[in-house]
């Protein structure tokens, strides 16, 4: 998305109620792919740590919501400092902004565009976790969360898209995130597992998702909300630049879901559901940069090359070894750079900007930017996140001790277990905390009209 | 007495239990199990990476029977639970020396 360009030839740009209304609606979207993405995490976790990976998405909505309002935003959209970070008292607090002040040459209020552009910075670093499975230290993580998209996330969001950021400036297309953020969190995970290690077993136990049916409808709300996610990113849809995103988004997730499944009925044998639903999602990731230079026909090739180089690439750990738990580098790092450097051969012109890719007659230009953007990107993210980890690491531990990774992280880290397996009734379970006034006894219970029903 | 013991396929269980009441059998009791055979388990793909299950879901029958009928019985469940397919089970049977009915205390055939 290109802040500082209007899409508007009016002198006096108004406020659009449609627009307005058009990206509140996206911006919720966007916010449900967190929930989404942490039923897709979960229900690929065994059953013992489904909780924690749920928290791990969750909290994140928690945390960058307020780092946002607090100074988030103005970090990733305030006014440039150096080509590399932004600054806006005004934005510190979400103090100095009126309500209907407009957004840079938009039609939407400033207030519109920060909470749509929170939704991104909220699922970023909750797609990390996904490679972080079973054995965090929830603490560490919500510490790592915080430290992360403080000096990751804002500042390459402010690259990225923030005016005077430097692959904005040099003409990089991301137009909904391809870099800022699917390259940017696989490479994050890549450099924290490589810092954490792997889970107690890997490549030894059985580790098998302990609920497909989960992953479907998180995958399914996925696909649901990043209509708002890629449709959203024009900032508005007054003309018609929001219905291509929409469109190739349908279409690139859909490609990418057959090559993923055709891959893996030749190499395996079967048409597997999670293949359907990691196949969407790779489309999903891949046409996110691309989206708005491409044709139907261009999102189609995207699509397909991104579900069959992702479906490949997941299986990469096994043979080099690292445990990307959820494939977090295999779907969104290796989707991610796909599909932003396809945009240097199938960038139409005309639509988004006027950059046209290879084979569309624009030569290696944007294809050369496209490859600095991903290198930029992915380089500073991987340093940066293993550093942070090993920070932390070495502060207070990032891993549960083996024996609570061994028995399950819900308990250790959450007093809790996902589902309860003590049979009929939920025998087993005894209450050993103070129970409530009134409850003391049957006579006091009887007594007591308050108790709960 | 003999106690015949079934280890089948879940999904046969009514073919068996109509082919036992048609034969006469008064009681049976069914348990809930997994195990394999020679063929072992079956293989499942979770993006490329393959695991084996070889615990498959069975069900145990067991009937107690009079020596006499042992033979026919056997013959009855193997019937019964047969679909020609691999992991369809195994029936065996072992000599019982006393049964008790726990209710009047009659022991032996009368038991049964």
């Amino acid at each position: 998305m290109p802040p500082g360009i209007t899409t508007l030839a009016a002198d006096k740009i108004e406020l659009s109620a449609a627009n307005t209304g058009f990206m509140l609606i996206c911006s919720a979207l966007v916010m449900l792919m967190t929930p989404g993405l942490a039923f897709f995490y979960g229900g690929m976790v065994r059953v013992k740590s489904t909780l924690n990976m749920l928290m791990m998405s969750f909290i994140s909505l928690g945390i960058v919501t307020i780092l946002w309002v607090l100074y988030g935003f103005s970090l990733a959209f305030g006014a440039d400092v150096g080509s590399v970070i932004g600054w806006s008292s005004d934005y510190v607090g979400l103090s100095g902004i009126g309500i209907t002040e407009l957004w840079d040459g938009y039609t939407i209020p400033v207030y519109v565009f920060a909470v749509f552009q929170l939704m991104f910075a909220i699922i970023t670093p909750a797609l990390i976790s996904g490679a972080l499975a079973d054995r965090v230290k929830f603490t560490a993580w919500a510490l790592f969360v915080t430290l992360w998209v403080t000096v990751v996330y804002f500042p390459v969001a402010h690259w990225v898209w923030g005016s005077g950021g430097w692959l904005f400036e040099m003409g990089v297309i991301d137009f909904a995130g391809g870099t800022a953020v699917h390259i940017n969190a696989g490479a994050a995970a890549l450099g924290v597992i490589l810092v954490i290690g792997k889970r107690v077993g890997f490549k030894k136990d059985p580790m098998r998702p302990h609920s497909l049916p989960l992953v479907m409808l998180g995958a399914g709300l996925l696909w649901f909300g990043w209509f708002g996610f890629n449709a959203g990113s024009w900032l508005g849809n007054d003309d018609g630049v929001g219905a291509v995103m929409f469109l190739n988004t349908q279409i690139a997730t859909a490609a990418a879901m057959l090559a993923w499944l055709a891959y893996e009925k030749i190499r395996h044998g079967s048409f597997t559901t999670l293949g359907a639903a990691s196949g969407a999602v790779a489309g999903l990731v891949a046409i996110t940069p691309a989206g708005g230079s491409v044709s139907p026909l261009g999102a189609i090739a995207v699509g397909a090359i991104a579900g069959l180089l992702c479906a490949m690439a997941v299986g990469l750990k096994y043979k080099l070894g690292y445990d990307d738990s959820l494939d977090v580098i295999g779907v969104h790092l290796v989707g991610g750079v796909v599909g932003s450097l396809l945009v240097g051969f199938f960038a139409t012109g005309g639509v988004q900007s006027d950059a046209k890719g290879l084979f569309y007659g624009g030569g290696f230009d944007q294809l050369g930017k496209q490859a600095v953007g991903v290198f930029a990107v992915l380089a500073y993210s991987l340093v940066v996140s293993a550093l942070l980890a090993f920070v932390i690491d070495k502060a207070m531990g990032m891993r549960v001790p083996e024996d609570d990774e061994v028995s399950g992280i819900d308990q250790v880290e959450h007093a809790e277990t996902a589902y309860d397996f003590s049979g009929a009734g939920g025998g087993s379970a005894s209450r050993t905390a103070a129970p409530a006034p009134g409850l003391t006894d049957r006579a006091g219970a009887a007594k007591n009209k308050k108790v709960d029903a | 007495m003999k106690l015949i013991t079934a280890v089948v396929k879940p999904h046969r269980l009514d073919e068996i239990k109509e082919a036992l009441q048609a034969f006469g059998v008064q009681g049976l009791t069914v348990t809930e199990a997994s195990g394999y055979g020679r063929q072992r388990g079956h293989t499942e793909v979770y993006r490329g990476a393959e695991y084996t299950v070889d615990l498959v879901p069975k069900i145990r029958i067991e009937v107690l029977v009079e020596d006499g009928d042992a033979e026919e019985l056997i013959e009855v469940v193997v019937k019964a639970a047969r679909t020609g397919k691999i992991g369809d089970g195994k029936v065996w049977s072992v000599p019982v020396d006393t049964a008790v009915r726990v209710r009047t205390g009659e022991r032996g055939p009368d038991a049964l």
